[in-house]
This record gives structure tokens, C-alpha cells and sequence, in this order.
């Protein structure tokens, strides 16, 4: 296939292997080395913004996440194909990542720093004024966020931050819903406060 | 603004560094590295279960365009390739590639047997598309046998440039070409001009008159014999009527 014509190229792809189709879960309890690399793709980020978004640098979230990927590879391998195509992947990953980030930080002192990277989808165009406002708004969000107990930081990211439902969150943070919901309602309002934002009492 | 400010930092994106760290920890992903071939410099690019493609050139964003169209997921780049995989690919890349693992998953059973058939013939010789037919036990399907060897997708370690036609004239090689065949058996010490001159005499075989065994052209058996001692055939036919049994190690009789 060396130096083969574009035309051969399409001819090739038909004939290779295409990436299966199925859910991902599906996939993992039929091929887990296979399609492990899917599930880090596409929860990669998330699991880093978590994380980065709980506290400690960059570093410390990258290496977090790893920890957590290698140990998702390692459980997912010891279930059985049922408990895989049951899972429920995000959530499953957001807890093995919170537990990995509090191994990472036993015995050491956390400071816990936001990590300085724009999000994904910043605009450019909004111009260097507004990008220095909302770089700001950031610094100063993450710093009313590191001041929150643990536990109402991590249920107030994952709702808004990402979009989790109250029932899983109970489920990542292994908490009861009611618990989960308070936790939310109490860390938003600390933080509206906290950034100066108008709290009906 | 709080609920906004949360919303994008949901979306912060991880290093890019974060997948490939995984997937070295893992033992996972497809990994390529740019080695040194007869060729000139080649992409050797690899799996858990082995080598899945060899690719000439220097275009590495071609060849990661490449691997992420047939396999549908990235390619990572390596420095170089992992230490006893790098011993066996170069002495596959100069002809020795039998012990290099490869992972020729996502082919056809067909086209397996074709690559597995081919890797077979040995440094330094060549056998005919109707031989690698007849040795996966599909006599007819000579033209399907140069259509999977035209799209092998680890050239040199498995070595298509020694599959040439049925009159041992080089025919086709996707390689880049018939020059590039030329080359390739030429660092292996095939003469592909005395290949050609047994296609222009309409020599097929060769035979010992001492052991009155017939061979293909270049099996270490026939090369054995001197010269003096050499005699050629045009045909299976021929031989065998002349009293010549075919060679147990090169299977002549495939050769058809």
C-alpha cells in the first residue's frame, strides 16, 4: 500500500475494519481494548474539567484523570459483559475521577488553584476587553468555588457545570438525593454571594 | 453569571498530552514511528496485537489521514518504535519479516490467506500470483490474489515484491511501481533482469539433471545445482514428461 493512489485509499477503506457501530458500552463489553480508546476521547474532557474544576493545577487534574482512565480500564476488565452494557459510563467515570483525585491528594497540602485555561468555545471575536473581564470573572469564580466544603463544590460542578441530573450526581458522590440537591441549592447560593450577585433571601 | 461561568467551566478541555499518556499506560492505541527501509524512509505504524500498516513517504499528516480513515481513530506519534518491535521491523523492512507480528484484522479471510501465503516465500526468491492461489487453495482466483497483494497494507515486512507474474515478468507493484520492485529484489539478490530473461525465453522452471528435481527460478535448491547441471522447462507438463518430480520446498507445481 505504499505510495498507493488516492482512488485505492477509498477502495481500502471499504475493505478495512470501519468503526463498529453500537453504543459504547456495547462496544466495551465486546471489545474493551478495542474501544477503550473511545472512552477516552470522549470523556476526556470532561473528567479533566471536573477535576480541575474541584481544585489543585493543571498537572495534578492531568494526572488525576489518568489515574482514574487506568482504573476504569482495570474495573471495566474484571466485570462481566452485562455490568458493562449497563453502566452508566459518565457518572461511573466522574467517581472513579473524584476518587483519584483524592488519592492524588492525600498527605499533601492542596492549594487549591484554578486551572488558568480559557474553556473551549471562548470567543476570540468578543475582543481582548471582554476576554480580560471574563478571565477575570473566572479567576474570581473559581476562588468562591475552592472556598465551598468538597462535597457542595463537586454536586454544584457537576449539575451546572456538567449538566448531570440529581440522581446520578447521588450516584457519583454515592450521597442521597436529598442530601445531593441541598448541596447544590446551598453551594449556588454561596457562590451568587460570594461574586456579588443579588440573593433573594 | 454564576451558572455561566459554571457552564464554561464544564467545558475546559483537557492537554492533549491526557490520551496518548493513557493509552502508553494501557498498552493501547495505534502508535506509528518513521524508520529507515530499502526503500527510503518509511511510517511503520502499530497496534496492541501488532504491525498494521507500513507506508512510504514523509507526509506524516497523509499517513495519520491515512490510518484514521481506514481505522477510524488517531494515530499517535512516536519517537521511535518500541525496542523488540524496532529489531524485528528492521529485519523485516531488509527482508527477514518473520518475526515480525502483525495484526491484519478488519481483512477479508481472502485477503489474510493471500498476506499469510506471501510471507512464506523466502529472502532473496519469488513465486507467481498463481502460486500464492494455488497454496491458499484457490487455483482460480489469480487476478483476486494481485488485487489483495496490491492493497497489502504492511509492503516489505510482507513481502508482495516477491509475488510476480505467472512468465516471471516483475509485474505490478504498489509499492511505487516496478522500479521500486526492481530495487527491493534487487537488495534481496534477486536480478530482476535474469527474472526477465527467463520471461523472454519462456523458461518457467528449472531442474537438476543430478537429482532430476524441478524448481521455480532462485529456490535456494535450484541455485544449488551448477549450472553445468541446470536444465529449464516451459511447463509442469514438460518437466514432469521429462522424468523431473517438483521441488518439495518451493512447490513448483503451484507455479502454474
Amino acid at each position: 500500500m505504499i505510495a498507493h493512489t488516492a482512488t485505492r485509499d477509498e477502495d481500502l477503506v471499504l475493505s478495512r475494519r470501519a468503526r463498529p457501530s453500537g453504543s459504547l458500552t456495547e462496544r466495551l463489553a465486546e471489545d474493551l481494548d478495542g474501544a477503550f480508546e473511545d472512552v477516552v476521547v470522549e470523556h476526556q474532557h470532561a473528567l479533566f474539567a471536573f477535576v480541575a474544576g474541584l481544585g489543585g493545577d493543571a498537572g495534578l487534574a492531568e494526572e488525576a484523570v489518568q489515574d482514574a482512565f487506568v482504573r476504569a480500564h482495570r474495573a471495566l476488565a474484571g466485570y462481566p459483559p452485562e455490568r458493562v452494557r449497563e453502566l452508566h459510563l459518565r457518572p461511573w467515570l466522574f467517581r472513579i475521577a473524584l476518587n483519584a483525585l483524592r488519592n492524588r491528594l492525600r498527605g499533601r497540602r492542596v492549594q487549591l488553584v484554578l486551572v488558568d485555561r480559557p474553556p473551549e468555545g471562548a470567543d476570540p471575536a468578543a475582543g481582548p476587553e471582554a476576554e480580560a473581564m471574563r478571565q477575570a470573572d473566572r479567576a474570581r469564580l473559581g476562588e468562591a468555588l475552592a472556598c465551598l466544603p468538597q462535597e457542595q463544590r463537586a454536586a454544584v460542578l457537576l449539575r451546572h457545570a456538567h449538566d448531570l441530573g440529581y440522581a446520578r450526581i447521588a450516584e457519583v458522590l454515592d450521597r442521597p438525593v436529598g442530601t445531593v440537591k441541598s448541596d447544590v441549592h446551598r453551594g449556588l447560593t454561596a457562590l451568587r454571594r460570594r461574586m456579588g450577585v443579588e440573593v433573594e433571601a | 453569571m454564576v451558572e455561566t461561568g459554571l457552564r464554561e467551566m464544564g467545558r475546559v478541555h483537557a492537554p492533549e498530552t491526557l490520551l496518548p499518556a493513557v493509552l502508553r499506560e494501557l498498552g493501547l492505541g495505534l502508535w506509528y514511528a518513521a524508520v529507515e527501509s530499502p526503500l527510503g524512509p518509511v511510517f511503520v505504524a502499530h497496534g496492541p496485537a501488532g504491525v498494521v500498516a507500513v507506508h512510504r513517504g514523509e507526509d506524516a499528516a497523509g499517513f495519520e489521514a491515512l490510518v484514521r480513515r481506514r481505522f477510524g481513530r488517531d494515530v499517535h506519534r512516536a519517537e521511535r518504535l518500541p525496542d523488540r518491535l524496532a529489531a524485528a521491523v528492521d529485519a523485516g523492512l531488509s527482508g527477514d519479516g518473520r518475526r515480525v507480528r502483525v495484526d491484519l484484522g478488519g481483512l477479508t479471510g481472502f485477503q489474510r490467506d493471500v498476506l499469510e501465503a506471501t510471507r512464506t516465500i523466502p529472502r532473496g526468491e519469488v513465486r507467481t500470483y498463481g502460486w500464492v492461489a494455488r497454496e491458499i487453495g484457490r487455483p482460480g482466483a489469480v487476478r483476486a490474489v494481485g488485487t489483495a497483494l496490491g492493497h497489502n497494507p504492511i509492503p516489505l515486512v510482507i513481502p508482495c515484491h516477491r509475488v510476480v507474474q505467472g512468465d516471471w515478468r516483475l509485474g505490478q507493484y504498489s509499492g511505487g511501481g516496478p522500479d521500486a520492485k526492481r530495487r527491493v529484489l534487487a537488495a534481496e539478490g534477486v536480478d530482476s533482469d535474469e527474472l526477465e530473461g527467463l520471461a523472454r525465453a519462456g523458461v518457467r522452471f528449472w531442474g537438476s539433471d543430478t537429482t532430476r528435481v524441478f524448481c521455480v527460478p532462485f529456490c535456494r535448491h535450484a541455485r544449488r545445482s551448477t549450472a553445468a547441471h541446470r536444465v529449464t522447462f516451459g511447463s509442469e507438463g514438460q518437466a514432469r514428461a521429462a522424468g523431473y518430480r517438483p521441488c518439495k520446498v518451493c512447490r513448483p507445481a503451484a507455479a502454474a
